[in-house]
């Protein structure tokens, strides 16, 4: 017993210094942002800003269209999240309770496109919607993903086959239910644990993506909060206005943080349910 | 009756095809249509301002012949270093977390935390840390071991450690949570009958814990290895240009470069399609060698 607590000790300490490892670059950036641009460059470094002030927000926030970045990263996630996942919802509910001809070619089919790096699509994919004229839109941000999304459709697919029971869908068919009346107020209310997984782990891969909308928007006003973070280092780094940036670092991920401290369940539950042994 | 029910069949069929549509016209839309564009493109001399000139196999053999294409796929591999490095801390940090101590849930969100924040913004805060005069870890290091430290992101040696320790920063955090998972599904009997054999910590360690975790590790070393040949968001910020001597630069920054900074769209297409078939090629392989050695109930 007493050989338990001596572990139990050890690994305590060690595990609270790795913590102060992870949480140290985020406390030197809070107190980075809150200082005066002279004082930045003291050494020994200071980690209590003195004299602390929050001029390098307020500077940032008017030198730069952040509340632009962030309703712009705000639509795209919103557009995307509900209609995205409602429509890998239906899809996910025909292919895990139902049979039909060609289910497994299509289904294979999907499976094998999750093999396709962004990287091969993402250049004829910039052609075409330069066709379009979409580009300096956030349409090519947001159409593609109205589709759904293969991966959700097949974490979704994984927890209906055990969520919901196959006699359930015979007795409201019995009843008389429609199709969609079936999926509407029976499928929907069993995946709703599953679905608020997906939509917190959609949130984040949305808001911090950043190759997508680097490419495709160019004036400031109609980029995302996170081009728009990565174009200030262009234009401060060359002044060493280290507290700027850091107060513009900080600006970029309080959203994701408040979000993550909220739903936390819900990310440890979509590690649950998809479960590694998917 | 059966004509009833072929009639409620045949209504059933043509919702379930609505259902499942919109995946497979996106697939087609989005994935299949410009995959096959894309083989066309990369024939091509394209700069998108004039139109495309047949170029037959030239961007492939200039390809071939650029310097800077070995030295990205260079650096894209060296990187995964990291990975193992990864794995090997994620594990410990989830054994020692799968006890029950104080705080541990506290400790465990702040793990996580790097994994959530916008790669963007732990870019530009770890360029601010990496700063070779006026940066926290160099201070460290002066203060704490006498050490100068390097110049971390403008030494064309240090680029890749960097950027390295950036990432095992960001991302242990995110495999701890799946080997924690991995950890308290292991039955206690397991344990509870090595110990009877007299089995010591290290003999469990290596005989019990690592092996009845391979499926984890296969999970993590796979998704490892494609986000790896993927990197690009923090090269952007980290590595401007590719960094000192291109020692930054990964493959899809490459592409990237080639696309959307010299318009060269045909080029840019092939080295694409080289990245597409080696991530095929090595994805197929780990999966190949995967039943040697990952263990399935």
């Amino acid at each position: 017993m007493k050989h338990k607590k001596i572990a139990d000790v050890w690994s305590f300490l060690l595990l609270l210094a790795g913590t102060l490892f992870m949480i140290a670059p985020f406390l030197w950036t809070l107190s980075t942002s809150l200082k005066d641009k002279r004082n930045v460059f003291e050494i020994p470094p200071k980690w209590i800003p003195e004299p602390s002030t929050f001029r390098n927000y307020t500077d940032v926030w008017e030198q730069s269209p952040l509340l632009n970045g962030f309703a712009n990263s705000f639509i795209i996630v919103v557009t995307v999240l509900t209609i995205g996942l409602f429509v890998s919802a239906m899809s996910s509910y025909a292919f895990s309770k139902f049979e039909f001809p060609l289910k497994s070619v299509l289904f294979m089919g999907l499976l094998g496109t999750m093999m396709i790096p962004y990287s091969v699509v993402m250049i004829p994919q910039y052609i075409g919607f330069s066709w379009l004229n979409w580009v300096d839109t956030l349409l090519p941000l947001i159409v593609p993903g109205l589709f759904g999304n293969i991966v959700v459709v097949f974490f979704l697919r994984q927890y209906l086959s055990g969520a919901l029971p196959n006699d359930l869908i015979e007795a409201a068919k019995i009843d008389g239910a429609s199709f969609p009346r079936i999926f509407w107020s029976i499928c929907l209310p069993v995946l709703k644990p599953a679905l608020a997984a997906q939509a917190a782990l959609g949130f984040m891969g949305i808001w911090n993506d950043f190759l997508g909308p680097l490419i495709y928007l160019h004036t400031p006003e109609k980029q995302t909060i996170q081009v728009l973070i990565a174009s200030m280092q262009a234009l401060y780094i060359g002044q060493s206005d280290y507290p700027m940036i850091m107060a513009a670092a900080v600006i970029a991920m309080i959203p994701v943080i408040l979000v993550f401290f909220f739903c936390q369940r819900y990310f440890i539950e979509s590690l649950a349910i998809s479960g590694i042994k998917g | 009756m059966k004509t009833n029910f072929s009639g409620y069949r045949r209504r059933e069929l043509a919702w379930l095809y609505l259902f499942v549509a919109p995946p497979v016209i996106g697939f087609l839309l989005f994935g299949l249509a410009p995959m096959i564009f894309s083989i066309y493109i990369s024939f091509q001399n394209w700069d998108m301002l004039s139109a495309p000139s047949g170029a037959g196999f030239d961007n492939y053999a200039e390809l071939l012949k650029d310097e800077k294409l070995y030295k990205s796929l260079f650096n894209t591999v060296y990187l995964m270093i990291g990975i193992p490095i990864g794995m090997l801390l994620s594990l410990l940090l989830a054994i020692l977390m799968n006890r029950k101590l104080k705080g541990i849930s506290v400790m465990r969100t702040i793990y996580y935390l790097p994994v959530i924040s916008p790669i963007i913004a732990v870019s530009l805060l770890w360029q601010w840390i990496l700063n070779q005069d006026y940066g926290l870890l160099n201070n460290f290091l002066w203060e704490w071991f006498g050490m100068k430290g390097p110049n971390w992101l403008g030494d064309p040696d240090w680029v890749k450690p960097s950027l390295i320790l950036i990432g095992l920063w960001g991302g242990i955090g995110g495999n701890m949570v799946l080997y924690l998972a991995g950890l308290q599904s292991i039955a206690s009997s397991y344990y509870e009958a090595a110990e009877i054999d007299g089995a010591g910590a290290w003999h469990k360690f290596t005989k019990i814990t690592v092996p009845l975790l391979t499926p984890i590790h296969f999970f993590v070393l796979v998704m490892g290895v494609i986000g790896a040949f993927q990197s690009f968001s923090q090269i952007y910020v980290l590595a401007v240009d590719g960094g000192p001597e291109y020692s930054g630069g990964t493959i899809v920054y490459y592409i990237f470069q080639h696309a959307f900074e010299y318009f060269n769209m045909g080029y840019a297409s092939a080295a694409a399609w080289l990245l597409g078939i080696l991530i095929f090629i090595v994805t197929l392989i780990q999966f190949k060698l995967s039943g040697r050695w990952v263990y399935q109930d």
